[in-house]
């Protein structure tokens, strides 16, 4: 069975066969309209998906099996610790620049933001973070870079933004911060930056290891109408585009970002909702257990690598 | 709350030219963007930028829409006396924003 | 390649792309008007009257191939001795298919020490830059480059 349309596209990369010309012409017409895949004889009929670089005609199973869905077991295996890769290098020096300068990068706006809010005082109790907390580039160092971690009272993982409004409400007693609102990005940022250049520690203890199981479990289910899991693109085809954007490996070493694309700081559930949606597969509200437990598992995936926020990103 | 970061040497020879840079945060709304409702979201820009060097304008911008949100500008000058360099930044909707730098020239 | 297929996935990346900048911005009913390199010469008359503009002197720093078209880095520099009898008086710069010409007018002036500045734009669309020096002799320099600007892969929703 010939792979399909997703050939089409690379043609700089393949020789065209014979079926090429007929399958462009089709698919021009049709672009809109998606098709689940029921078997090995049809395809799937979608833009995102159409978009993909093939990774060679050597490997046309590797093709089927992404878009057709294969046989329901993931061929991906997970990067291996030596081939992981930032996503940082897969920016353009222009963009890195943007990054590598504190006096350029937007993302500081957040970070200094977040400086001045660690000293208001908030809530019933009239208590700034500072007040427990001290000077953050001591206290807070090494923390954003072992969350998600356990809430032993909730007895799950909660990220660093739900950490925050947890402070605030149990010692503060003050409101939760919105998911995305500037005060949060700007809380999170600043926290996160004291781990700057520091490894990636998950935290190990035992209660936290069937939440990285479930994180996995959905990094690597296909899902949505494009019947795409995580691994599909970020373990196996990290190396090549989705149209004009590298795919990356989604190691999320920098969070909160500054994302071009939003033109703004962004958590990393806004990221992997957007990923969601992407996919055409059902979302989660911000602070789900399933969202968290992603996260839990990406940042284990990222174990042993620097934090870098306030990165910039495309 | 800190709207802007500015980047200026503290200290400089006299006759040296010294690089300034401005990070100021604004969302820099086009006024070419639609809801979903299909209405246009009205411009919100910042449209210039000064910077005066013990009181002597230095460097102006006129901004567009065109430029990216959280507006980076970066100029030069030569360093004449120590003194303060006042910016400020006017925008649509009564925007208006200032911050300033201190420099030691020897 | 073949030319027959090229057009159309040309045809065909040309409605994605669309279909993808809709969606990444608060949903667009219609695409706004663009400038058109008549409107850029237009903008250009405009603030620079008619007087003759030579190309030199002025450099354009811009990446060929963005990375988001919503922030490009860019930066003009101006080849002049920044004296204060022979120095830059202004940069502007235009674009060719935004919806508006303009991108930014720098006033620099005498004490400038160096004809440079530098920010960050937005382009809609791969297109043209032209950067435009007035010096102090009041003489015209210009300046064009060619930028490609690539739209992002998958759409976000309205958060």
């Amino acid at each position: 069975m010939k792979p399909f349309g997703t050939i089409c596209f690379a043609v700089v990369l393949i020789a065209a066969s014979d079926h090429f010309p007929k399958f462009v012409l089709y698919r021009s017409t049709h672009f809109h309209e998606l098709r689940k895949v029921m078997g090995t004889s049809k395809y799937i009929d979608s833009s995102a998906a159409f978009l993909f670089e093939v990774p060679g005609s050597n490997s046309p199973l590797v093709v089927q099996e992404l878009q057709i869905g294969g046989t329901g077991i993931a061929a991906a295996t997970e990067i291996p610790p030596n081939e992981r890769r930032s996503g940082y290098t897969f920016m353009t020096p222009d963009t890195q620049a943007i990054q590598d300068d504190d006096t350029a990068n937007p993302g500081m706006l957040w970070v200094l933001d977040g400086e001045s809010l660690w000293k208001n005082k908030a809530g019933a109790a009239n208590k700034s973070c500072a007040d427990c907390h001290n000077d953050a580039s001591t206290t807070m160092k090494g923390v954003a870079a072992r969350y998600p971690a356990l809430d032993k009272t909730l007895g799950r993982p909660v990220n660093l933004e739900q950490r925050v409004n947890l402070c605030r409400a149990r010692h503060q007693e003050a409101s939760p911060l919105a998911y995305e609102s500037r005060d949060l990005l700007a809380l999170t940022a600043f926290v996160a930056k004291q781990s700057r250049g520091m490894a990636i520690t998950p935290d190990d203890t035992a209660e936290l290891q069937p939440f990285i199981a479930k994180g996995r479990d959905f990094f690597m289910k296909r899902q949505g109408q494009l019947n795409l899991g995580c691994t599909n693109c970020h373990d196996d085809n990290w190396d090549k585009h989705l149209a004009g954007s590298a795919v990356t490996q989604a190691l999320p070493i920098g969070y909160p970002i500054y994302r071009l694309e939003w033109q703004s700081m962004g958590s990393l559930q806004r990221r992997l909702r957007n990923c969601i949606t992407g996919i055409r597969a059902r979302n989660y509200d911000y602070g789900a257990p399933e969202l968290v437990e992603l996260e839990l598992y990406l940042m284990s995936r990222a174990s042993g690598m620097p934090i870098e926020t306030p990165a910039v990103r495309p | 709350m800190t709207s802007a970061l500015i980047n200026v040497p503290k200290k400089a020879k006299r006759g040296d030219v010294i690089e300034i840079k401005t990070l100021m945060s604004h969302i820099m709304e086009t006024g070419y963007r639609h809801t979903a409702a299909g209405q246009i979201i009205p411009r919100d820009i910042i449209t210039s930028f000064t910077c005066r060097y013990n009181g002597e304008e230095i460097f102006r911008a006129d901004l567009f829409p065109a430029i990216a949100a959280n507006p980076f500008i970066t100029f030069f000058t030569v360093a004449t006396e120590s003194g303060k360099f006042d910016f400020e930044w006017i925008g649509d909707n009564g925007f208006s924003e200032t911050a300033s730098a201190t420099i030691s020239v020897e | 390649m073949r030319n027959s297929e090229g057009s159309t996935r040309r045809q065909f990346l040309g409605i994605a792309g669309s279909a993808a900048a809709i969606g990444t911005i608060p949903v667009v009913s219609l695409r706004p008007v663009a400038a058109t390199p008549e409107t850029m010469t237009a903008a250009i008359r405009n603030v620079i009257g008619s007087a003759v503009v030579r190309t030199g002197k002025v450099k354009l720093d811009v990446p060929p191939l963005v990375e988001n078209g919503n922030t490009v880095p860019m930066t003009v520099t101006v080849s002049s001795p920044n004296t204060p009898e022979d120095h830059v008086k202004s940069i502007h710069v235009f674009n060719e298919k935004n919806p508006q010409p303009n991108i930014g007018n720098f006033y620099l002036g005498p004490r400038a020490g160096r004809g440079q500045i530098s920010t960050r734009i937005r382009l809609a669309d791969s297109q043209k830059i032209t950067a435009i020096a007035r010096l102090s002799d009041d003489s015209l320099w210009s300046v064009t480059a060619d930028v490609v600007v690539t739209l992002a892969a998958c759409t976000e929703e309205v958060i």
